[in-house]
């Protein structure tokens, strides 16, 4: 944070500043979670497991799990990550978005008591301008910056959706609007996000 | 597969973030295994919860627990097998997730009769609204209905349409209420597709009365 530059300071110049100390930050979560795979470093994973562990555990109790059960599950998320390590591809995801992927699989297991199959995904051809690692953190940084300026109701659907993990008809009964309207909320949402994932540099 | 109906933006964000009901999320999972368009897309939608994960407010976990998962590293994994069947083992428009429920080809599934040239087989996948595969012969409507809820079709074989367009095989209807629709099958062949609803539909028009009690879908 950049609380102590003077007002009136370039403030474009010092969100970059700080863009840039989380983007490396982030480059170096997904660098050391492949690098991982190979050197099966448990004092690289004890790292990784500080940083996110405390975020998966977070994000369980926010979908609804009880303390303990949420401790439980957060712990089987990072056994899953030092456990399938070599399936991180750099190229498809960040290292955030690949745990969240593990955390929200392991919490459906939990919640329909039964394998998630239907997440797993086949393998895919090389995808011939698909993106370098470094790029996908850059989009996921721009991700951060347009999910802060999303409009109030729309952050509203997007956190009711992905922290608490409910469904369309549920947030329009919560909050007591149509579904229509939910989806729309959503909609927006995305396409705003997505413009960001689109930009060429 | 030539696609032309994805889903809506909504529905993939809902899978992304792990709050679809089972039965449209394992419908979402089979068109992902057609469709790579959709499959960026999802790719996108979870670097939204990637995002958000970033940004939650960490919990601190127990004091022991980090020592308590080192002592676990060592253990012998459970071997991770994959179940999903290689592509070219699949029977002819079943998707891989679907294969793992119905395990075989389309054309030996326990058909049950609806009545006026519809047969279904009901997934039994439990949880709100219902998952089915429907078969409809050639020239054969389903009656005008709503959605008092979601409604997702993916057509695995044959093709149909209706007031929105042709849909044919891998392609995917993502309606809800305010879609009042009447699908026509527009071919010589059986239009077999996978429904999955998170509440009941509802038919309209005498032609609907009748048949509801029937489909009870």
């Amino acid at each position: 944070m950049q609380e102590d530059e003077p007002t009136g300071g370039d403030v474009n110049a010092v969100i970059q500043i700080a863009e840039e100390k989380k983007k490396q930050q982030r480059d170096s979560w997904s660098a050391r979670l492949t690098s991982l795979a190979e050197t099966r470093d448990k004092a690289e994973f004890a790292a990784i497991y500080g940083y996110f562990a405390p975020r998966v555990k977070s994000y369980i109790v926010r979908l609804g799990m009880p303390l303990a059960t949420a401790e439980e599950v957060a712990q089987e998320a990072m056994l899953s990550v030092w456990r399938k390590a070599h399936l991180f591809n750099s190229t498809k995801a960040s290292a955030s978005t690949w745990i969240f992927t593990l955390a929200r699989n392991l919490c459906i297991d939990r919640m329909r008591r039964e394998k998630a199959v239907e997440y797993e995904l086949p393998e895919e051809e090389p995808d011939p301008d698909q993106r370098d690692m470094a790029e996908h953190s850059v989009l996921e940084e721009r991700m951060q910056v347009a999910i802060a300026s999303l409009p109030e109701s729309q952050a509203q659907v997007l956190h009711l959706s992905y922290y608490e993990g409910k469904s369309h008809s549920e947030i329009a009964d919560q909050l007591g609007i149509p579904l229509g309207s939910v989806k729309s909320r959503l909609r927006l949402a995305f396409s705003k996000l997505k413009a960001h994932w689109g930009e060429e540099e | 597969m030539n696609i032309r109906h994805h889903f809506d933006d909504a529905t993939l964000m809902a899978y992304a973030s792990g709050s679809l009901p089972k039965g449209m999320a394992l419908l979402v999972a089979c068109h992902l295994h057609w469709c790579p368009e959709c499959r960026e897309r999802v790719r996108q939608a979870e670097a939204v919860g990637g995002a958000l994960l970033e940004q939650i407010e960490p919990q601190a976990m127990p004091d022991n627990a980090l020592q308590q998962l080192m002592a676990r590293l060592d253990d012998d994994m459970a071997a991770e097998v994959s179940s999903l069947v290689s592509p070219a083992l699949l029977p002819e428009g079943v998707p891989a997730p679907l294969h793992h429920y119905i395990r075989g080809s389309l054309d030996d599934l326990p058909w049950k009769r609806l009545g006026y040239g519809v047969h279904h087989v009901d997934l039994n996948l439990g949880g709100k609204g219902t998952t089915r595969l429907l078969k409809i012969a050639p020239g054969v409507s389903v009656p005008h209905h709503t959605h008092t809820g979601n409604e997702l079709t993916l057509i695995l074989r044959g093709s149909y349409s209706d007031e929105i367009g042709r849909f044919s095989a891998g392609d995917v209807a993502d309606l809800d209420g305010e879609v009042h629709h009447q699908p026509i099958v527009d071919t010589d062949q059986d239009c077999i597709c996978l429904i999955a609803t998170d509440s009941p539909l509802k038919f309209t028009g005498l032609m609907g009365r009748l048949v509801q009690p029937f489909i009870g879908m």
